[in-house]
Parts: C-alpha cells; structure tokens; sequence
C-alpha cells in the first residue's frame, strides 16, 4: 500500500492508510491489550467533549437556555423522540443505552475530521463490538420479554402458507446479518471518507513535481478535498444518525416481534 | 515523512512496514483490536454514567421544569385574561350606572332650576302687577288733580276774561258756567 518516496519529494507519496494506524501515545512499544494508545487519546477526547456538552454545558439548568445547554436539549430530544417514535413508549428504559451510542458515534465521526486525528468509528473492531452489543442485548432481551414468541419476528404471518417457510429462511439470514451490516456500514463510510481524503491530499503537492500538470492538478485535488470534507461532515452525522435508528429498530423487533 | 517515521521500524509488527506505513488495512490487524476493543467498553462505561448519572436526569429535570413554567404561565395568562374580561364587564356597568345617575342628576337639577323659575317669575308678575296698579292709580290720581286744576283754571281765566271785558261776574255764576261747558 505504501510507496515511499524515494527521491525527496519528486514522486507523490500514497499513504492513505496511514491515518488508521494504532500506535502507543507513549513510546514504541507493541500495542499490548492495556496500552495506552492513539485510540485511548480519541475516545477520551470524545468522553471529554460529551462532558463538556451534557455536564457542563447544562451546568447552569436555566429554564431559558444558554446556547450550548440548547444543543444539549437538543441532542436529548432527538434521540428520545427517536427512541419513542421508532420503538414505541416501552422502550424508553433503553434510552440512555441508546443516547450512549448515538453520542459516542457522532463525536467519534466528528472529532475525526479534525486533520491529523485518528478517527476511533473507522475501525471495524470498535463498531463491531458495539454492533455486537445491540445484536446480543436485542436477541436476549426478546426472548427474554416474549419467551419463544420472540421467533415470530421470523415467521411473517401476513404472507401466504406457502412462503412462510421460505420468507422465514430468509428472515433468520438476514437477521444474523444484522451485526455485520451494522458495524461494516459504519466502519466502512468512515475508513472510505477518509481514506479518499487522504489520496487527494497526496495528488494536491503535484505542483511541486511538475508544473505544467500540477497547475491542474493541485488545484483540482484541493477541491476535491474541500468538497469531500463537507460530505463528511454530513456522513459523520447521517451515520451516527443511521446506527442510532437501526438500534431502535431492532429493539422494536425484540419489544414487539409479531410485523 | 518517511524518514521521520523510521524510528517506529523497530516495533515488531505484523501490520506495520519498516517504514512505518501500514500493510494492507489497519482495520484488519487483529493484534490491535483487542486494545481497541478494551478502551472502547471503558469508554462506553464511562460515557454511560455520566449520561445516566448525571447529564440525562438534568436535562429531563429541566425540560419538564420548563414544560411546568409553560403550563403555569399559560393558565395565569388565562386568569389574567378572565380577570381582565371582568374588570371590563365592571368598567362597562359602571360607566353605564354613572351615565345613569348623571342623567337622573341633570332632571332633577332642571326640575329644580324649573320650580325656581317658576317662583321667581310668578313673583315678579306680582311684583309687576303691583307696580302697574300702583302706576294706573298715580295716573288716575294725576289726571283727577288735572281735572281739578282745569275747573280752577277755566274759573280763574272766566273771571279774568269777565273782568277784562268791564263786567262784574260774581263767583258762583262762573262756577257754575265752567261747569257746565266742562261737562259739556
């Protein structure tokens, strides 16, 4: 993937991979379990920012709001009329796991489009693991709430007799498929966004090299990362957005598992 | 940048190249993943209290303090609004009762002023009727006294025209002439 540049400087150098990279904060040792790492310094970032906005942004409780204790409001509202809307009233005692995820994931995303950040959401282990955790409390909580009435989230009693069976395959396919698609959809936009980023940032010193093309070309790839940034911005919310409402999807799917 | 990072060479790595650039996808790289694994449950923790703790509750208190100020606001707001339909009603009925006392004041006080009138005049009727009795009785009087001095003055004249023409006319024949002719 890496091509070193060998010359200094006289040919583009590709690391768009680079970026995702897990190194220790401290030193050069391996990347043990415990290690304090890359990765601990953005997640504790987005802890912080996460506090700063609920805690202390709300520090002041005022009826009229400042404009941070807004955001909060904000922030809080949507997610619970999400929550309610999407999975019904009873699942409202899920709220604050959900508000959780929704929070993390949207300053994960947005605190990795800082330039030179490491972006926790891109890697698959993180959003695996969360997908993982949605995947399992919604199948436990199902059959735990409805007992094997829960397995009629696969038998689809509005079809015909005859399809039911093979409707029924396909639900069960589809739902262990669930966790997969969850995490790599948001894995996925996040590594790609930036990834893209970065190759255009490696076309954009082209002038450097060669003027005559590298007028064109420099030009061009700021551009484009201008652009490509400002879609980020937008996939950094819409994903969060998109993995918060899947969640109370499937929820509804483990609260009321008869369509 | 490469030469910056040949330092980090050291590190054994499967992911990870002598030039400190990745191999392949960082995302794939299973011997980062349980680090990466490990914080994030940390950071889910602890994102997790502090939402449940403290942030949530706060803002739920909020909100619902506010929806109460609102609901509050919007029923004083009512009573305002049936206290100031009342102070209008209130406002209306007095200002009727005083355009009605006020008229029964102006009849009253033209009555009043009527029943002055109607004495002052009817006095100064008397009052004027007397004065033209008064007046017709001085002019009767006046011209009873003329009367009186035209009979003295037609005897002084007859007697002085008698006397002039050489005769002697005692008084009584006089008298009695004037009288005669006066009544004439």
């Amino acid at each position: 993937m890496a091509e070193d540049a060998k010359e200094g400087g006289a040919e583009l150098v590709f690391h768009p991979m680079d970026q995702f990279i897990v190194k220790p904060l401290f030193g050069d040792g391996p990347v043990g379990l415990f290690t304090v790492t890359n990765v601990t310094f953005w997640m504790a970032l987005t802890v912080l920012a996460i506090f700063a906005l609920l805690v202390l942004g709300t520090s002041g409780r005022s009826t009229i709001p400042t404009r941070i204790q807004s955001i909060a409001e904000l922030a809080y509202g949507f997610i619970r009329k999400m929550v309610e809307d999407v999975a019904g009233k009873d699942a409202l005692p899920y709220f604050p796991y959900i508000m959780t995820l929704f929070m993390f994931i949207v300053f994960s995303n947005f605190l990795g489009l800082i330039p030179g950040s490491f972006t926790t959401t891109s890697h698959i282990a993180v959003t695996a693991v969360m997908a993982m955790a949605v995947f399992l409390a919604v199948t436990i909580l199902g059959f735990v709430k409805n007992g094997a009435g829960f397995l009629g989230v696969f038998w689809i009693s509005s079809a015909p007799l005859v399809l039911r069976p093979v409707l029924a395959l396909i639900e069960v396919i589809s739902y262990f498929v669930r966790p997969v698609s969850h995490s790599i959809r948001l894995a996925g936009n996040m590594m790609a966004g930036h990834a893209v980023i970065k190759v255009f940032a490696a076309f954009a010193p082209m002038v450097l090299i060669s003027t005559g093309i590298g007028l064109v070309v420099t030009p061009l790839s700021i551009i484009a990362i201008t652009a490509i940034y400002a879609l980020e911005v937008l996939v950094s919310f819409i994903q969060a957005y998109v993995f918060t409402i899947l969640t109370c999807v499937y929820l509804k799917d483990a609260l009321h598992p008869h369509h | 940048m490469a030469s910056e990072t040949h330092d980090a060479a050291g590190t054994a790595s499967a992911c990870v190249d002598a030039g400190g650039g990745a191999i392949g996808m960082p995302q794939l790289c299973g011997e980062w993943m349980g680090n990466q694994v490990f914080w994030l449950v940390i950071t889910l923790i602890v994102i997790f209290f502090i939402l449940s703790r403290i942030a949530l509750p706060r803002i739920a208190a909020v909100l619902s303090e506010r929806q109460g100020t609102i609901t509050n606001d919007l029923a004083a707001a009512e009573d305002l609004k049936v206290k100031a339909q009342e102070a209008e009603e209130a406002y209306n009925k007095a200002l009727a009762d005083a355009r009605a006392e006020a008229q029964n004041i102006v009849a009253a006080t033209k009555a009043e002023i009527k029943a002055e009138l109607d004495v002052a005049t009817a006095k100064a009727d008397a009052e004027i009727a007397a004065k033209a009795a008064e007046g017709e009785k001085a002019i009767a009087e006046i011209r009873a006294n003329a009367l009186v001095s035209v009979k003295d003055v037609a005897k002084d004249t007859a007697k002085e025209l008698v006397s002039a023409m050489g005769g002697k006319a005692d008084a009584r024949s006089i008298t009695s002439a004037v009288t005669a002719k006066l009544k004439g």
